[in-house]
């Protein structure tokens, strides 16, 4: 079976803490702190977007991998912030790796997990012998609506990950997928912020589709929470995927590794993805790690990865998830993360 | 080739924010200065340097224009772009064509109307006289680029932000006696330090202002200059032009302009004379690191000793080699095209002994340095009473 | 709408192409048809991402595509290998910026043709 050659993570050095964001809407910080597991989240600067994350993280992971790019077949971006509405991230990104011109490329888009489904496809792809690596990357700027629950979370991270027949850090042994359409979190076109059906959002979305998808997989694979050394799912809030674990019969060692939303806060596409990153950096050899995401709409992806002994030697490759996350940070008060998310009225250029 | 003698000068009478006076305006009202001061009525020929008419007016073919406004309609008439070293070429150009033989009085304009356009639009226009896929792209900016210049020139030699400030203050001293000045007043070194930054190390004093205006020149054969005006004819005695990479990063050394020492080595050849046969020089100070960068490259004092010379006074009016005394860019102002032919007048004005309290005794020939860019252009000319 | 230009500068912006003279082994970013020695072919090389500054600024004063982006720094930057060229200096205070810094350049997007335009991509220069 195919699998993982390289990985990469990326994240904006910018953050903004749920203090700073709470004292704004008059909201209660450490009630937010409390309830959601997050003390501050990334933001990304105006010359961030979901491209330039992607194109990082993806360098990452092909120096990882150390391969010819020009061997790379596909290139998947999934996202709810692609750039542009028309006019794919995944050129962009194939084009400064040096993948192109004989390359796939579409962009994906399912809430959340876009990432996850654009890993899938770049391992069916690989394992159907179409192409000899392909790339699935999971990014996003996220946006949370001002004053809103989520403008505490959304935050902005890409992970990319090379998948390959050969040299594998580590090979996917199961897929699974279990969807449904419930309609928990949404965006129409031409509205900046996505909105969400409140609790609503819990139990019959993330915990329903989490939960299937786990016990799906782990019964197709015929395996049980101790057969791996690390877990991670969607990381919405700090609390959630704690919860999820914990009912699945997960010990705290095995997921929180992963577990990068106090932190980083809900990157979106890359929030499960990120946190396999993390995993990956310090996995060793014959560990299992469990991976799940999930999208709103709703749906979960989940993997089952078995490390080779080659993970050891790629680790130090490239910048590790928890260096990126724990590293030099910048905090921006209110008015600059504002600005940096476009959220100032500006004049129409020209105008 | 024929001697050539430049015999009369003008310019539209107060440069600055000339909100009443439209592009073509302005530059025939120096045109028309210049032909009086000639005392003649009629051109054979007629250049004119301008950076971004298209930019700054949304106005390009502006030789037909211009010579149709200015009551010449049919006459050859050639518009000039080398970026801020327009006017010079435009100079240089007028003084080729009386020397070929192929006109006898020739007009060397040069003008810019810059403020019909935000300042942010202005700052777009004159950027594009740098490398518009690798400098502008990445957001460079005419203060950034010579603020580059005084970083690696105060890395190297130890130049002083005080040393940059004394420029503007020796120049806005000359300014203050010079009528046309946009900004005809004096400032001190600590009202320049304290200014806005612009582009560190450079202040809003470091730099000189965004400027409507106009000069022009007549150009005559030497021989025949003394029949057509009762004034002091002034010999272009020698002229040189050279260019440099347009890139400031990929300049052999980013504190020198060889531009603008090949362009000196060709001038003082023609010329026959060195820098210290020279009495005063008109340079282009379009920031006042520049300044300091022209001196050392046209040989006045060595290399990274520029500043130093004008915290010792050698550059003002009474040193060892007075430059700018007309108030250079900084003070007189910048109305890009028109500067160097703004600054050939200044010296003619010296030479003839017309320059008023700026007076510099006893010069019998002078300099000018018109630079376009960061020093991708540079055009020199070496004036000397006839 | 320069997005012919833009896209023919891909190699340059993207990937960092440079073109290195067969002749005597001048390199120049952008890639050029002629060399200083004569030469007139040139095989593509990729310029290094990691580098040092040689000197810089601190626009406050920016052109209209860069106005809501002032101040920021602005910089030469000289890559392993000694070839130079412009970069913006980003995620670095402003007050720490310093020649001689060691740099890496990290894709970024270096301004956009408003809401309606293209983005325009390429690198900038980041702490090593």
């Amino acid at each position: 079976m195919a699998g993982i050659v390289g990985w990469g993570c990326h994240m904006p050095r910018h953050r903004v803490k749920v203090e700073e964001i709470a004292k704004v809407w008059g909201a209660d910080a450490q009630a937010y702190k409390k309830g959601l597991n997050v003390q501050e989240k990334s933001v990304p600067a105006p010359d961030t977007d979901t491209i330039t994350l992607s194109v990082t993280a993806a360098r990452r992971a092909v120096a990882r991998a150390g391969v010819d790019p020009a061997a790379i077949g596909a290139c998947y971006v999934g996202s709810e912030s692609h750039p542009y509405a028309v006019k794919p991230s995944g050129t962009t990104v194939a084009e400064v790796l040096g993948a192109t011109p004989e390359c796939r490329c579409a962009d994906f888009e399912f809430a959340c997990k876009a990432g996850t489904e654009a890993m899938t496809v770049a391992l069916r792809l690989v394992d159907a012998g179409e192409v000899t690596y392909a790339l699935g990357i999971g990014a996003d700027t996220s946006q949370g609506a001002p004053g809103d629950a989520l403008e505490y979370t959304a935050s902005a991270g890409a992970a990319a990950f090379l998948m390959g027949a050969d040299n594998l850090v580590a090979e996917c042994e199961h897929t699974y997928s279990y969807m449904t359409d419930t309609a928990d979190f949404w965006r129409r076109e031409y509205q900046y912020y996505p909105q969400h059906a409140g609790r609503f959002t819990g139990e019959p979305a993330y915990f329903k589709h989490v939960l299937g998808c786990a016990k799906g997989i782990l019964d197709k694979a015929g395996l049980k929470p101790e057969d791996f050394a690390y877990c991670v799912f969607h990381q919405p809030n700090g609390k959630f995927p704690a919860t999820v674990a914990k009912k699945l019969g997960f010990k705290k060692e095995q997921w929180e590794q992963g577990l990068l939303c106090p932190l980083l806060g809900n990157t979106y596409s890359g929030s499960s993805p990120m946190g396999l990153t993390a995993i990956l950096d310090v996995v060793k050899p014959g560990d299992r790690i469990l991976h799940v995401s999930y999208g709103s709409g709703a749906g979960s992806d989940g993997f089952v990865f078995r490390c080779t002994d080659r993970i050891a030697e790629v680790q130090k490759l490239a910048p590790q998830t928890r260096e990126l996350l724990e590293g030099e940070r910048f905090y921006l008060q209110y008015g600059e993360y504002a600005k940096f998310r476009g959220k100032i009225i500006m004049n129409v250029k020209g105008a | 080739m024929r001697d050539v003698a430049i015999i009369g000068v003008g310019a539209n009478p107060k440069w600055g924010e000339l909100w009443g006076r439209s592009l073509r305006d302005i530059f025939v009202e120096a045109a028309l200065a210049a032909m009086d001061d000639a005392g003649v009525d009629r051109i054979d020929s007629m250049y004119v340097g301008c950076m971004s008419s298209g930019l700054f007016a949304g106005q390009e073919h502006i030789g037909s224009l211009l010579a149709d406004y200015l009551g010449q309609r049919h006459l050859p008439a050639t518009r000039i772009e080398t970026a801020c070293a327009s006017g010079g070429v435009a100079v240089k150009m007028a003084a080729l064509e009386v020397a070929s033989g192929h006109a006898d009085v020739v007009l060397a304009g040069g003008v810019e109307k810059m403020t019909d356009v935000g300042g942010a639009d202005a700052t777009y226009a004159l950027g594009t006289a740098a490398d518009a896929e690798y400098e502008c792209y990445h957001g460079a900016t005419f203060p950034g680029l010579y603020a580059m210049i005084a970083r690696a020139h105060m890395d190297r030699y130890g130049t002083t932000a005080e040393m940059l400030a004394q420029v503007a203050v020796k120049n806005h001293d000359n300014g203050a006696l010079n009528p046309m000045a946009q900004y005809p007043f004096k400032i001190t070194a600590e009202r320049v330090l304290n200014s806005i930054m612009i582009a560190d190390p450079l202040h809003i004093l470091d730099c000189s202002p965004i400027t409507d205006g106009a000069a022009a020149a007549v150009l005559c054969p030497l021989e025949t200059a003394k029949k057509l005006t009762k004034k002091q004819p002034v010999k272009v005695a020698g002229f040189g032009q050279a260019t440099d990479a347009i890139q400031l990063a990929q300049r052999e050394d980013m504190t020198w302009l060889e531009s603008t020492a090949q362009a000196a080595a060709r001038a003082y050849e023609m010329a026959g004379v060195e820098a210290k046969d020279i009495d005063l020089f008109e340079v282009h100070d379009c920031f006042t690191i520049a300044e300091l960068v022209v001196m050392e490259s046209l040989g006045l004092v060595g290399k990274g000793e520029g500043g130093k010379a004008t915290l010792e006074g050698r550059t003002a009016r009474d040193g060892d080699i007075p430059v700018n005394a007309s108030g250079g860019l900084k003070s007189k102002g910048h109305p890009v095209g028109a500067t160097g032919v703004a600054q050939v007048m200044e010296v003619v004005k010296q030479l003839r002994g017309e320059a008023g309290d700026r007076q510099i005794k006893d010069a019998k020939r002078g300099l000018t340095q018109n630079m376009g860019g960061s020093g991708g252009s540079s055009v020199v000319h070496i004036l000397e009473v006839a | 709408m320069p997005s012919a230009s833009y896209t023919r500068e891909i190699p340059q912006r993207y990937r960092l192409e440079a073109g290195k003279c067969s002749s005597c082994g001048k390199i120049y970013y952008p890639p050029r048809l002629v060399c200083v020695c004569g030469g007139r072919d040139f095989e593509t090389v990729a310029l290094s991402d990691t580098g040092k500054v040689v000197t810089y600024t601190i626009i406050r004063v920016g052109p209209s595509d860069f106005v809501e982006e002032v101040p920021y720094g602005l910089g030469i930057v000289e890559v392993d290998g000694g070839v130079r060229l412009m970069a913006q200096l980003v995620d670095v205070p402003l007050d720490d910026i310093k020649t001689g810094m060691p740099v890496r350049l990290e894709f970024r997007k270096i301004y956009q043709e408003g809401e309606a335009g293209i983005i325009c991509y390429g690198h900038k220069a980041v702490p090593a």
